[in-house]
């Protein structure tokens, strides 16, 4: 029971407000950490790729940028749906300080993946099923700060994100297959994402650390916006 | 319940129909948008074969756009919308009300119209069928997504920039689904798969959307 007294606790931005100061310093510091043992590995100790060199190591930047951006967003849609029914403050400012960074991260995921697309596909896009759907999500991303930029009294902005996050959250499953379904009608399985199932044990280590370091950046870069957006409005 | 369902949706047709020009514009916005892409794109024969179901898809996208930003902005500015809420009629069973008149007004001349586009674009006579059948299944859907980005922008400055770009990515199942039928007809092969799916996410969002649209409008006006 203490446990759940807890979480009320900090629910308020006033308790959460320290509390988020400590964990985003650790976090940053971990993420820092991570990621410099991450490149690391990606860059001295994992093998050169056979059939594609030393192009492919921006993979080790794309496909956890890639993870953290769907995953952000459900994590947003989760605190938007939990502001909305239990009227929390807290919840709408969380969504708020994540929005950014998932929007970043989905950028990154774009940006890189045209990088890396440039050296083996020949193109820095092409309408890939998966590309599609995350230049989508770059949209949800952008219109959900768009519209919370545009009102002004932040309780309205908070919940009305939220409802926004949710319908997204909702249609992102739906766009996905319908996005899979078009590339596979318009365009013959002429490039595929999917790589080869075995993968070099350091190469997996290296993804594994930058899955963890990007993750840890997350937490700390939406804890300390929620922290700008609780000196803000308290 | 059914009786205030009715009663909105003879009012705002009657709206509507005091307002011609208004409808008129968004039709003529259609007309103009898809006759633009063959002035873009060339003239070939070939070409806007291909290109026809999805400009055709496209150009109706942006005109439900058009007309959804007056959906509840007179409601709202003359009191009326605040009265709907305190109202003894359910708040989901007005909006769904709202939506069906607004599909009424805008997205049922567009499946009308058509077919004289796709004249236009040389598309075979077989295909106006399919196309008339996947845009009556579709715009009924944009109008009820719409209609939740129309309420949750509701009053706020920008709002039809804004509301765009909140449900354009939301409509891109519609889209690739109902142009896809199409090409799918075209290419010999049975539209029928698509035009069900088309009609599935059209009964999910009759079920839901209401719902959402209701919690906007609350958030929106409170």
């Amino acid at each position: 029971m203490s446990a759940t007294v807890k979480w009320f606790w900090f629910a308020s931005p006033q308790t959460f407000f320290p509390l988020a100061g400590t964990i985003a310093r650790w976090c940053a510091i971990a993420a820092a950490l991570l990621a410099a043992a991450g490149l690391y590995v990606g860059f001295f100790v994992a093998p050169t790729d056979a059939q594609q060199g030393e192009a492919y190591r921006i993979i080790f930047i794309h496909v956890p940028a890639a993870w953290m951006s769907m995953f952000l967003y459900v994590v947003m849609a989760f605190w938007a749906a939990i502001g909305l029914a239990f009227n929390t403050r807290l919840s709408g400012m969380m969504a708020s300080g994540i929005a950014p960074t998932g929007a970043l991260f989905t950028f990154i995921a774009l940006w890189t993946g045209a990088l890396w697309g440039r050296p083996t596909w020949g193109a820095y896009w092409v309408w890939d099923a998966r590309l599609t759907s995350e230049l989508i999500l770059l949209f949800l991303y952008l219109g959900f700060m768009a519209l919370q930029a545009a009102i002004d009294d932040p309780r309205r902005a908070d919940r009305a994100g939220a409802l926004l996050a949710i319908v997204g959250a909702v249609n992102v499953p739906i766009i996905y297959y319908s996005v899979q379904w078009w590339n596979t009608l318009h365009q013959g399985a002429s490039v595929s994402l999917t790589r080869a199932p075995s993968m070099a044990s350091a190469m997996l280590a290296g993804m594994v650390l930058m899955a963890l370091a990007f993750w840890l950046y997350s937490i700390a870069a939406a804890l300390a916006r929620v922290r700008c957006i609780i000196l803000e409005r308290e | 319940m059914i009786a205030a369902a009715r009663c909105i949706v003879v009012r705002d047709l009657l709206l509507a129909l005091r307002r011609r020009s208004d409808v008129a514009t968004a039709l003529l916005f259609f007309v103009i948008v898809a006759s633009l892409f063959p002035l873009g794109v060339g003239a070939e024969p070939n070409l806007l074969r291909a290109v026809a179901p999805g400009v055709i898809w496209v150009a109706a996208l942006l005109s439900t756009m058009l007309s959804l930003g007056r959906l509840f902005a007179a409601d709202h500015a003359d009191g009326t919308l605040e009265q709907m809420l305190l109202g003894a009629a359910p708040l989901g069973v007005v909006v769904a009300a709202k939506s069906f008149a607004h599909w009424l007004a805008a997205g049922l001349p567009l499946v009308a119209i058509a077919p004289v586009i796709a004249l236009q674009y040389d598309l075979p006579a077989s295909l106006y069928g399919v196309l008339a059948l996947s845009l009556l299944l579709g715009t009924p859907v944009l109008s009820l997504i719409g209609a939740i980005g129309a309420a949750l922008t509701l009053g706020l400055r920008g709002g039809g920039v804004l509301l765009s770009l909140l449900v354009l990515p939301l409509y891109v199942p519609v889209l690739i689904i109902g142009a896809g039928s199409v090409d799918m007809a075209a290419a010999g092969l049975a539209p029928a798969g698509q035009l069900q799916l088309l009609a599935a996410m059209l009964v999910v969002a009759a079920a839901f959307a209401p719902w959402a649209i209701a919690a906007a409008l609350r958030i929106s006006t409170e």
